[in-house]
């Protein structure tokens, strides 16, 4: 008993450490003060002047960090996907060298994808700007999904592709209504991760946004800080994006659950 | 267009469009980063940009702190990480799930909040910022990178073997020691590689959390890149790709070449 209170404690602890910073900014997102720490008083000053149409760069800096990670993770789910059905159908060596491949950039480390493509970037002689961040995002984001296609592939029986040819199905057909529905839980979860990949992303952003004044929402924050002091629509906005997210996983886990206590059932009526 | 169509009909050439773009986005900037490392602004062969790493005992020094950093932060992570990771793999499932998805949640927050919420937590707190902050900093954005691929590992252990263990008379840190621990070695080796390498290679997070007073590597290569230093900046992302190459060659040995055990997909 003791030894369970006492593990739940540790867990409670670090629980509590891990959400600090966060419940500090939500709390301090109801007082007007510059300066965080300082409580003048309870209002919704700041939400109010986040929408009031006067912070313009956070907005545009919000409107383009979805609009580049909605791009980039639609880019990235097909162009992974498809690539997964080409890695799953390829021979034992070349399979294992693009797989090695696609690997590279989920080990390097942001500051090295970013200040490659930078490189290439000016190599080539592309300007810098929305396509160039959009190419980078795609760059770290397809290998995640290639990574969450493939073991639907594996798992699939390679025979019913065979079956579906065999009863008449022209190859593409065969692809839309045998091989799509076993990936697209797959599909789906690489179109997640790649989206969170992508709003989370600072580094690689950093150095393919070029000087023409682009900026997401990473971007702005560095760039806010470094000029010393954020401003306090930013307590807002964190509030607002931590409490989408919440509520988000809560949607998405008690569907799972959901999900899963009704195939419980099932297996049980059966 | 007939052409093109016998080629895709083929549905392992699926993976040319993707193969093409890994060598133009992937392979072909690794290279350019090795060419213009040992080449000087004419775009002649040199090794002038690593003497010149080598003759700043600032930048080597800066080099070893955040190699250092690094360490520390994996430990630090490692040591709050696993016994949180053998907790959670012990409950019940039910709940286990709940507790996981509290440690993952802040991660699905943007990393510069995160940080600039730390940093407002120690000016709350009266707490200066500095090297303390820094590890802090580090720890509280990676270590659910540590806790869940050993959660991992260790929930699909097989619990008989613990067991068997015990009923030959193992004592419980017998048990922890030659069997637990072994087990979920692979666990805490992607653990251990995915807060260290991001550690090593981190810049705005040592800015917003000292104060711009501690620089690491990754601030030089930043500032030399933005002065359009390319090529030194390059030689340096060159030393730290090695730096990568040698940490991944001592943790990275999977089967068939792929992160699928590392359990966040």
């Amino acid at each position: 008993m003791m030894k369970r209170i006492l593990s739940r404690g540790y867990l409670l602890l670090l629980l509590a450490l891990l959400y600090a910073p966060i419940i500090v900014i939500a709390v301090f997102s109801f007082t007007e003060a510059k300066v965080m720490g300082n409580w003048t008083g309870f209002s919704t000053g700041i939400y109010e002047q986040l929408f009031s149409g006067k912070s313009v760069m956070i907005m545009k800096s919000v409107e383009n960090t979805l609009l580049i990670a909605l791009i980039a993770a639609a880019v990235a789910t097909l162009l992974g996907g498809i690539a997964a059905i080409g890695i799953y159908n390829m021979r034992h060596r070349q399979r294992r060298m693009i797989q090695f491949v696609n690997n590279i950039p989920m080990l390097n480390p942001d500051i090295i994808t970013g200040v490659s493509l930078f490189v290439l970037f000016v190599f080539m002689g592309f300007t810098q700007g929305y396509t160039t961040v959009i190419l980078a995002h795609v760059t770290f984001c397809t290998p995640y999904v290639v990574l969450s296609v493939m073991p639907r592939l594996m798992q699939m029986n390679p025979n019913i592709y065979e079956a579906a040819l065999d009863l008449g199905a022209t190859p593409f057909q065969a692809l839309r209504r045998v091989v799509m529905p076993e990936i697209r839980s797959g599909m789906i979860s690489g179109f997640i991760l790649s989206f969170t990949l992508s709003i989370d992303d600072f580094a690689v952003t950093y150095f393919t946004k070029g000087s023409i004044g682009l900026e997401t929402i990473s971007t702005q924050i560095y760039a806010d800080s470094r000029k010393g002091g954020l401003s306090p629509e930013w307590r807002a906005l964190s509030t607002i994006i931590f409490l989408a997210v919440l509520l988000l996983l809560l949607v998405i886990n008690y569907r799972t659950m959901k999900h899963a206590h009704n195939r419980q059932s099932a297996i049980r009526a059966k | 267009m007939g052409r093109l169509f016998r080629l895709f009909g083929r549905r392992s050439n699926w993976a040319l469009p993707y193969a093409v773009f890994l060598v133009i986005f992937v392979v072909l900037p690794l290279l350019l980063i090795v060419l213009y490392a040992f080449q000087d602004a004419e775009g002649n062969f040199t090794l002038e940009n690593f003497v010149h790493f080598f003759n700043q005992p600032e930048v080597i020094r800066t080099f070893v702190y955040s190699v250092g950093i690094a360490f520390v932060t994996t430990a630090i992570c490692l040591l709050l990480g696993y016994p949180a990771a053998y907790i959670m793999s012990r409950m019940r499932s039910n709940s286990a799930v709940i507790v996981v998805m509290l440690f993952i949640l802040p991660m699905w927050i943007n990393m510069l909040i995160r940080t600039m919420a730390t940093v407002t937590l120690f000016d709350f707190l009266k707490m200066p910022l500095g090297q303390g902050a820094l590890v802090f900093g580090m720890v509280y954005n990676y270590l659910p990178f540590m806790i869940y691929p050993i959660y991992n590992v260790l929930q699909k252990m097989d619990h008989n073997l613990i067991e068997a263990a015990e009923d030959l008379g193992a004592k419980p840190r017998q048990v922890f020691a030659r069997v637990v621990l072994p087990l979920s070695m692979p666990g805490v080796m992607s653990g251990v590689m995915m807060v260290f390498l991001p550690t090593i290679s981190t810049f705005a997070l040592a800015e917003m959390l000292t104060l711009n007073k501690i620089r690491l590597f990754g601030t030089v290569i930043q500032e030399n890149i933005n002065n359009t230093m390319w090529n030194y900046g390059a030689a340096l992302s060159f030393i730290m790709l090695i730096i990568i190459g040698i940490t991944s060659i001592f943790t990275y040995r999977s089967k068939d070449g792929n992160l699928n055990d590392t359990g966040l997909i």
